[in-house]
């Protein structure tokens, strides 16, 4: 188990920017995934972990000790690559026992300890197969045993499910967390899905361009979000968000003339000041038009989720989705009115998108 | 493309069996050649059908041209510039395409410009380098002054001298670079995905342990492929062993001996026993195409997975 530091990381490739100062503590033990859209320098920054990178600037240190100059080999790590990356002329039984044969292990506690990580993730009957023979889920168990065998004090994973189907990656999803739990190894893992995501940080990271967004626990991100971006990227459907301002009443204002009472966002509502305002869809609800503060939509059309369905429609120019539990039909063109929960109510800066608190 | 009519087909069978004659009666005619007698060869129009004297050629062949001890050298030769070439192109364009330094692409084309280099081209300045390898070291310290400064100081005479004529090593060396070879090999090593020199980087392997354990096995089908050419290509070199070798009796490889097999000007013209021996000499390249034809085609066209 192993402590990584993570201390104004930089990355450049020639000229570009690509990572611009990250800052992480990631403890002993800990498995955090790093979110974001692709592009973001999550992967980037993952390989600069491995050592397959070099660091522009900052340092990176593993257990205490700084890594910046060490060959990959050196430090520890073991990684799961996003195509797998098995070495496709030997068996599995060699690719998993590659790494101690480089380091020179007697071949008897090289084939004992293939053996046992072979039995952790249920690949002996496929030992003398060679990676060709078997399907995607194999081949990624695969080289998950031949990242563990090592017996690394990190564990990196590059988007390791991304070429699973939906099922396969939720069963590799669950394995993960089974062997986190048995193994107890510090975990890095990188995604740009994020229910995966979610459901296997104990912290999650959320990046955009090069920059870190916001640090915690996934609850925390979603409850919480520190900024516009990560309002509008966690969450599927995703959140609503509304740009106006307040008017001299304290109501806001958004799209062609519309308004909202939002009286619960008490000391923040200065008149004139333009912000952001969302409101996830389980947020938004249906009610009567007699309802203090309802909001007159117009249906555009409904997306049926089977337990519920989706409500989007148009409030004055403004696009609002609302998680409806009705049954009845709607159609398109039917006049709804809606509420906003009170708690639900997050508010942004225009400017920087960062959170306003209240 | 596929087009089914009876006419298409007819005219591709003829096409291909046109063909087909064209690459064959030259054979044929080496083959039934070297099988009649002098009366028969002699023969104005010559007989296409084989006659009985096949063995009787053979063996006069095999023997008026030494041709044990020449089988001998021509297959140390093509061996050694085979194996040479496949090393010599695997590691060049391992160099150009696993690693960034500066100069790679600059390396590259300076390979690459060697195709149109071929050695008959440079024949006179390959003799020159055969006749002593140091020389372009002693031309370096001769300009740069050395030489005279060690002569000055220690009174020592700089003269490195090292001749490849008449050697092994003279006929095998010149021929072993080869930028068809480091071309092929680089294409290649381009399809392989920079996740597995990186896998393997995690697994804690060296850049030359990467090479053996995983690259040297993934190109196996290339390299047979590659040696094919190569050998076929070493065995049938005239001009270079020729030149650089005048001890013919122990150097002399078996194409140069098809010179001592032609009848000389007021000599008996008989063609049967020279075309017996160019028999025996094609014999090997043919054999190693015939059996390596399978892993070549394969390793040209595709990768095997």
């Amino acid at each position: 188990m192993a402590q990584i530091t993570i201390k104004g990381v930089k990355k450049n490739y020639a000229k570009t920017a690509v990572i611009h100062g990250v800052d992480v503590n990631i403890e002993a033990g800990e498995f955090v995934v790093i979110l974001g859209p692709s592009g973001c320098g999550k992967s980037t920054l993952l390989r600069m972990i491995a050592g397959l990178e070099e660091i522009s600037g900052g340092e990176i240190a593993i257990d205490g000790t700084v890594v910046n100059q060490l060959e990959p080999r050196e430090r520890g790590c073991a990684m799961v690559f996003q195509n797998y990356a098995l070495y496709p002329h030997m068996t599995v039984r060699q690719n998993i026992g590659y790494s101690l044969k480089v380091a020179k292990l007697p071949k008897a506690e090289r084939d004992a300890r293939v053996m046992k990580v072979a039995q952790s993730v249920s690949l002996e009957p496929f030992l003398d197969r060679r990676p060709g023979e078997l399907s995607g889920g194999q081949r990624q168990r695969v080289a998950m045993a031949r990242a563990m065998v090592r017996e690394p004090k990190v564990f990196l994973f590059d988007e390791p499910f991304s070429n699973l189907d939906a099922k396969l990656r939720v069963a590799m999803r669950a394995e993960v967390r089974r062997l986190h739990r048995d193994l107890g190894v510090t975990s890095v893992f990188v995604t740009h899905d994020q229910t995966e995501a979610m459901t296997l940080a104990d912290k999650l990271i959320i990046m955009n361009a090069g920059n870190v967004e916001q640090i915690g626990k996934p609850t925390e991100v979603y409850n919480n979000p520190a900024s516009r971006f990560v309002a509008d990227f966690i969450g599927s459907p995703a959140m609503n968000l509304f740009e106006g301002e307040f008017d001299a009443e304290g109501q806001f204002m958004h799209g062609t003339g519309g308004k909202m009472n939002v009286s619960q966002l008490n000391g923040v509502r200065v008149p004139g000041r333009k912000v952001v305002l969302g409101v996830r869809p389980e947020g938004v609800r249906r009610t009567g038009a007699d309802t203090h503060g309802a909001i007159p939509a117009v249906v555009d059309y409904v997306e049926e989720l089977g337990a519920s369905r989706l409500i989007h429609a148009d409030a004055n120019g403004s696009r609002i989705v609302a998680l409806d539990n009705d049954t009845a039909e709607i159609k398109s063109g039917t006049p709804v009115h809606l509420s906003l929960a009170d708690s639900a109510l997050h508010l942004f800066s225009l400017e920087d998108g960062r959170r306003i608190s209240h | 493309m596929i087009e089914r009519s009876p006419f298409f087909d007819a005219l591709t069978y003829a096409v291909m069996i046109i063909g087909l004659i064209l690459v064959v009666i030259p054979f044929w005619v080496v083959i039934v050649a070297a099988s009649q007698s002098l009366q028969e060869v002699s023969r104005v129009p010559i007989s296409l059908l084989p006659s009985d004297q096949l063995w009787v050629n053979l063996s006069e062949a095999w023997a008026r041209a030494d041709l044990g001890p020449k089988m001998l050298n021509s297959f140390i030769v093509a061996i050694g510039v085979t194996i040479g070439k496949i090393t010599l192109a695997a590691m060049s364009a391992f160099a150009i395409v696993f690693f960034s330094f500066k100069a790679r692409m600059i390396c590259f084309w300076l390979i690459f410009i060697t195709l149109m280099l071929p050695l008959e081209v440079r024949i006179v300045p390959t003799y020159a380098i055969a006749a002593n390898a140091l020389l372009p070291f002693q031309v370096i310290l001769d300009t740069f002054g050395i030489s005279w400064l060690v002569q000055a100081v220690s009174g020592i005479q700089v003269s490195l001298n090292w001749n490849l004529l008449n050697s092994y090593t003279g006929l095998i060396l010149p021929l072993v670079a080869t930028a068809t070879g480091t071309f092929l090999y680089r294409q290649f090593f381009m399809t392989i995905p920079d996740e597995l020199a990186e896998a393997s980087k995690m697994d804690g392997a060296s850049a030359m342990e990467f090479f053996r354990d995983v690259l040297i096995p993934l190109s196996r089908t290339n390299m047979l492929a590659l040696a094919t050419i190569m050998f076929v290509g070493s065995w049938n070199q005239y001009l270079w062993p020729l030149l650089i070798t005048t001890d013919r009796a122990n150097f002399g490889t078996v194409v140069m001996q098809l010179k001592a097999l032609i009848p000389a000007q007021n000599g008996t013209p008989d063609w049967n026993v020279t075309m017996a021996g160019a028999l025996i000499i094609m014999l090997p390249p043919l054999l190693v195409v015939a059996f390596m034809q399978r892993w070549f085609v394969r390793g040209l066209i595709s990768r095997d997975k």
